[in-house]
């Protein structure tokens, strides 16, 4: 781990091109240690795709992506997840048809070096059950344990997602939209569950509230029409004329 | 990918309706009608079945497993039929060198064709195993060593180690049958491996097992090549049994047919498949009489089944448990 405040993640001149269509244009994107940074926008701002470039799910057209200080541009998304930058999707992406505690344990697993041993007793993967438990006391779901996924109610399987994205370890945390289409006390305890897990790991996050971004995040950074539109805290951004323009289009 | 038979298999588990003691229970009681089965049935009949059973229990290990629906395994089961009886009949080999060789020819078909086709998923996936499967079937009509349409005659059975004269249909059948056990364990054993979970994973969620750092290609394939290899077990054992090796194992057909097997049965069941060829190998058998109109029943099984037993007869017993607790 290095120093609170040196980058961990930066990209240069990102650009993503569907066929003519800019998704995303010469992004020029500082993410620090220690902090949470929101990405936010108005729709079809790019957000997203900046995420799938961050993860490797898609290739950049053009620029770098540099994850502590190394040129990730060119990995393949299971080396980035390794290398611990490690992402959560949209929709919630949580195994539907397997247990809470299995959840988290097809993360917890891959460490044990084990995971193509086709010959091997499942009863070898036993002595991971006390940290998943662990790490589903944290986010309130380990009486669930034995509860199929896909029989959560959405809050409870987005904090399954996040207990499991925990069980990595990662130093950066992906977050895409963590509180979309949730209820208001769902939000409340995604933010405290954020704010709680941010304080040993970095966390960049897409979000479409707010009130959550003016609440949790030390740095935003606005896009629009894939490229950045201006960046800060929150007390600026939400103060510049263009970004006020940009969401609510407000007259010059 | 909604797989109703698994959801069914965990259900039961939960409501105590599966537990470890009724699960060795049933294995046992399996197991010892296994034994005293060619005591009251034909046994080739009996082989037919165990061959098709292993090769469907194979073959669900990708469709319920991973999520992966091939649709050209018959060019693992048909080209392990000649490999077997090719060096069985020309080469003059014993019978487990025969098997290995077959076992050993589909697994590396397996390699090379999952290789090749993991690179794309859903139906094109399903459209290259298809491809490859009629290229290795077009060879296997053109070669001269498969005997073309008449198929390889004749395939001597030998002597099992130098030891066990094969030629008895019950020592025979207690061959298959071992054999049957240690394919069927090997699945069931891979099922349940730390492999198996993740496989499982990649199954519910590709992108997530993805962004969790698995290299799912990788673990596409490992299972690719296992199921492979073993319904090249399944083929080999089947031309030890039949004495030949034919067209009919390499056509799409017998793709089909495994495909129509591990549905009716219950993918994602372990015993779902086996179920599933029984069903359809004795209609096979039993409706012979009938010619051409096998194929209608059996289709017309098949849509009833699926339409009113979704879960496959094995997923819908379990379903039925649970309202019958005991």
């Amino acid at each position: 781990m290095g120093a609170v405040g040196e980058l961990v993640l930066e990209t240069r001149g990102l650009t993503k091109d569907f066929r003519g269509f800019v998704a995303v244009g010469g992004v020029d994107l500082k993410v620090r240690r220690g902090t949470i940074h929101a990405l936010i926008g108005p729709n079809g701002a790019g957000k997203t795709t900046v995420f799938n470039l961050l993860t490797k799910f898609i290739q950049p057209s053009s620029g770098a992506i540099l994850y502590r200080g190394r040129d990730i541009t060119r990995s393949r998304p299971a080396d980035v997840a390794r290398q611990g930058m490690v992402r959560s999707f949209q929709v919630s992406a949580v195994f539907p048809n397997l247990t809470v505690l299995e959840n988290v344990r097809v993360a917890l697993q891959r460490p044990l070096g084990t995971s193509f041993h086709f010959w091997k007793s499942d009863r070898s993967l036993q002595g991971l059950h006390g940290r998943a438990l662990e790490l589903l006391e944290q986010v309130d779901l380990a009486t669930h344990r034995d509860t199929v996924a896909v029989e959560l109610p959405y809050g409870r399987k987005r904090a399954l997602e996040l207990a499991t994205t925990l069980a990595l370890d990662p130093e950066l945390l992906l977050l895409d939209e963590p509180t979309q289409g949730m209820g208001h006390e769902d939000v409340g305890r995604v933010v405290e569950l954020i704010r709680k897990v941010a304080a040993q790991r970095t966390v960049l996050m897409v979000e479409h509230n707010l009130s959550v971004v003016a609440d949790l995040c030390q740095t935003i950074t606005v896009l629009q029409r894939g490229t950045i539109l201006a960046e800060g805290p929150y007390a600026q951004v939400s103060t510049d004329p263009r970004v006020l323009e940009a969401y609510i289009g407000v007259p010059e | 990918m909604s797989v109703p038979g698994i959801q069914e298999s965990r259900t039961a588990w939960r409501l105590g309706i599966i537990t470890p003691g009724r699960k060795r229970a049933f294995f046992i009681a399996m197991g010892l009608l296994g034994l005293a089965l060619p005591l009251a049935v034909y046994p080739v009949f009996l082989m037919n079945v165990l061959c098709m059973a292993l090769f469907a229990s194979a073959f669900n290990l990708l469709l319920g497993y991973t999520g992966l629906l091939s649709f050209g395994h018959a060019a693992f089961l048909g080209s392990a039929g000649y490999v077997t009886g090719h060096v069985l009949k020309a080469w003059g080999w014993p019978p487990e060198a025969g098997l290995l060789a077959g076992t050993l020819v589909a697994t590396l078909l397996g390699l090379v064709i999952g290789g090749l086709a993991i690179r794309r998923s859903g139906i094109y996936f399903a459209m290259i195993t298809l491809g490859f499967a009629q290229m290795l079937y077009f060879l296997a009509v053109q070669l001269p060593f498969t005997g073309g349409e008449d198929g390889l005659q004749g395939i001597p059975r030998g002597t099992l180690f130098g030891l066990v004269p094969l030629d008895r249909p019950l020592t025979l059948y207690y061959v298959v049958y071992a054999i049957f056990l240690l394919g069927f364990f090997v699945i069931y054993r891979t099922i349940h491996s730390p492999f198996g979970h993740v496989l499982r994973s990649i199954r519910e969620n590709e992108p997530r097992a993805l962004s969790l750092g698995y290299d799912v290609d990788r673990y596409k394939l490992v299972a690719f090549v296992i199921s492979a290899g073993l319904s090249g077990l399944a083929g080999s054992t089947k031309a030890l049994v039949l004495q030949f090796a034919t067209l009919t194992d390499s056509h799409w057909h017998k793709s089909g047919e495994v495909v129509l097997m591990t549905l009716l049965g219950g993918m994602g069941t372990v015993m779902g498949p086996s179920v599933g060829a029984l069903v359809v190998v004795t209609m096979d058998n039993y409706l012979s009489g009938v010619g051409d109109w096998v194929t209608v029943i059996i289709g017309s099984v098949f849509v009833v089944g699926v339409l009113a037993f979704r879960r496959g007869f094995v997923g819908e017993a379990l379903h039925l448990a649970r309202n019958f607790p005991f």
